[in-house]
């Protein structure tokens, strides 16, 4: 699906990946996990094409990313920080990105189930970090690619989206594609993902189940098997 | 915001063009105030919008690089709608008053038509700069010190410098040289173009007759907007390469 080769970018000094190799098979959930600053961002946009590595290959479902825009076609992605043009209105954001992109009309029943219905006439600029948050994962989840990035999808999220937004997490993942996630919230990451890859200081420290790591690190639970890894090597 | 500004921009000159009319009722005379404007104006607006507009719409452009385009589309997009409703706004503007005039009966309409085309190619040329600009600087403050002290560069100070230099190396003969320095900078080759096509070369002395015999002349004309669009060539595609190796 995603395979990634000796992957280094820095920015003017600060060295942030160093030397990643990462094969991403298709299917299942991906937690990309690591401490703040690791890299984990840089990674998925480098995935994305938005940041342009100092070296190394990216291919994505087998087509190499350098120079080229329509593999993006088949990745739905979520970003960390919903910026979006603030006197947009919230319907005229969701059509210009379904004219940009191809029709769907899977929209609809997204805004139903996160309950935007009401928002849809106001501007976005106007909207709280919640509702942004929840415009942001309908524009991500309202195409049918076959992968899926989702970096923090849980920020700002009321119980109840978060729940809806797991359902719909585990129901693309029946429908056989591959998701990406990274998140801060152990417990979230524990609950959806299959295998995950723990970055540190630029490098793939781990990656496996999450059953793997807590036998290498001989912990009980998943939580305290991240924190072992972090005390360990003083990050 | 685009849409907003472009129309207060658009009113400006429209009401421009209505007052000098009547200020003036005279065609050609309102033609030269109006250079006198334009060469000065145009370039300046062009720059603040282009410069507001890259950081006013950087989130939005975030949005648009996840999707499938070309990173050159989407820049060469923004900047051609920044530079074509300045453009728009400006051609409008103006054209709309002197057409109801009666411009289309006179004899100077080939002046005009002369005005609005550099006053376009201005408008062209600095908000590419000013692209290029808000592409390399980050920050937003930086960005807009640089934009516009190459403004007041390009319409001041390099005059300064230029005339200067003139009256330093004054025993020397400086047609060729001056005629070379007014290609470089888009402002002056403008300013010349239009001064020279209102046929007051005379008031510019030997100087002017030099430059007559050169700018006058097709060859001249066909020099001078060959440099124009090379202004305008240059900046575009650094911008192109510029934006294919920014990280977001």
């Amino acid at each position: 699906m995603v395979s990634i080769q000796n992957l280094h970018k820095k920015f003017s000094k600060n060295i942030v990946l160093s030397g990643i190799d990462l094969d991403i098979d298709s299917g299942g959930i991906f937690a990309v996990l690591g401490p703040n600053g690791s890299g984990k961002t840089t990674l998925i946009k480098s995935i994305l094409g938005m940041v342009i590595p100092n070296k190394g290959e990216i291919s994505v479902l087998g087509e190499n990313i350098k120079k080229n825009s329509s593999y993006r076609n088949k990745i739905d992605y979520l970003p960390q920080i919903a910026n979006f043009p603030s006197n947009l209105k919230v319907r005229e954001l969701i059509k210009m990105i379904k004219d940009l992109r191809k029709q769907t009309t899977e929209d609809e029943r997204l805004i139903e189930l996160f309950n935007v219905t009401p928002f849809l006439n106001k501007k976005l600029g106007t909207l709280s970090g919640g509702t942004k948050q929840k415009v942001n994962i309908i524009l991500a989840f309202m195409f049918d690619s076959p992968l899926i990035i989702l970096d923090e999808p849980t920020t700002g999220l009321d119980p109840i989206s978060l729940i809806r937004l797991k359902e719909l997490i585990q129901k693309e993942k029946a429908n056989g594609k591959t998701i990406l996630i990274t998140s801060h919230i152990m417990s979230f990451v524990e609950e959806v993902s299959d295998e995950i890859v723990f970055l540190l200081e630029g490098k793939i420290y781990f990656k496996g189940s999450i059953q793997k790591l807590k036998e290498s690190t001989n912990q009980p639970d998943f939580e305290h098997a991240i924190a072992s890894i972090l005390t360990n090597n003083n990050a | 915001m685009r849409s907003r500004w472009s129309y207060v921009y658009f009113a400006f000159y429209l009401l421009l063009g209505i007052v000098l009319l009547f200020l003036n009722n005279d065609l050609s005379k309102a033609v030269i105030t109006l250079m006198n404007v334009i060469i000065v104006l145009v370039p300046l607006i062009g720059t603040i919008f282009g410069v507001m507009y890259y950081y006013n719409s950087k989130e939005f452009t975030e949005l648009l690089l996840a999707q499938p385009l070309k990173r050159s589309s989407i820049f060469l997009g923004q900047y051609l709608g920044v530079a074509i409703s300045l453009s728009l706004s400006l051609v409008l503007g103006l054209g709309l008053p002197f057409i109801f005039y009666g411009l289309l009966k006179s004899n100077a309409i080939w002046d005009f038509s002369l005005l609005l085309i550099t006053g376009s190619f201005l408008t062209f040329i600095f908000t590419a700069l000013a692209f290029n600009i808000a592409l390399s600087n980050e920050n937003k403050i930086k960005g807009f010190g640089y934009a516009i002290l190459l403004w007041l560069f390009l319409a001041v100070i390099y005059d300064g410098l230029f005339l200067l230099s003139l009256i330093y190396f004054e025993d020397y003969p400086l047609d060729k040289l001056s005629i070379f320095g007014t290609m470089l900078n888009p402002i002056d080759l403008s300013r010349t173009l239009i001064l020279l096509k209102l046929d007051i070369s005379a008031l510019l002395g030997y100087t002017g007759a030099v430059f007559k015999k050169f700018f006058g002349t097709n060859f001249g004309l066909i020099i001078s907007f060959i440099m124009l669009s090379i202004w305008v060539i240059l900046p575009v595609l650094r911008i192109t390469f510029k934006s294919k190796r920014k990280d977001f």
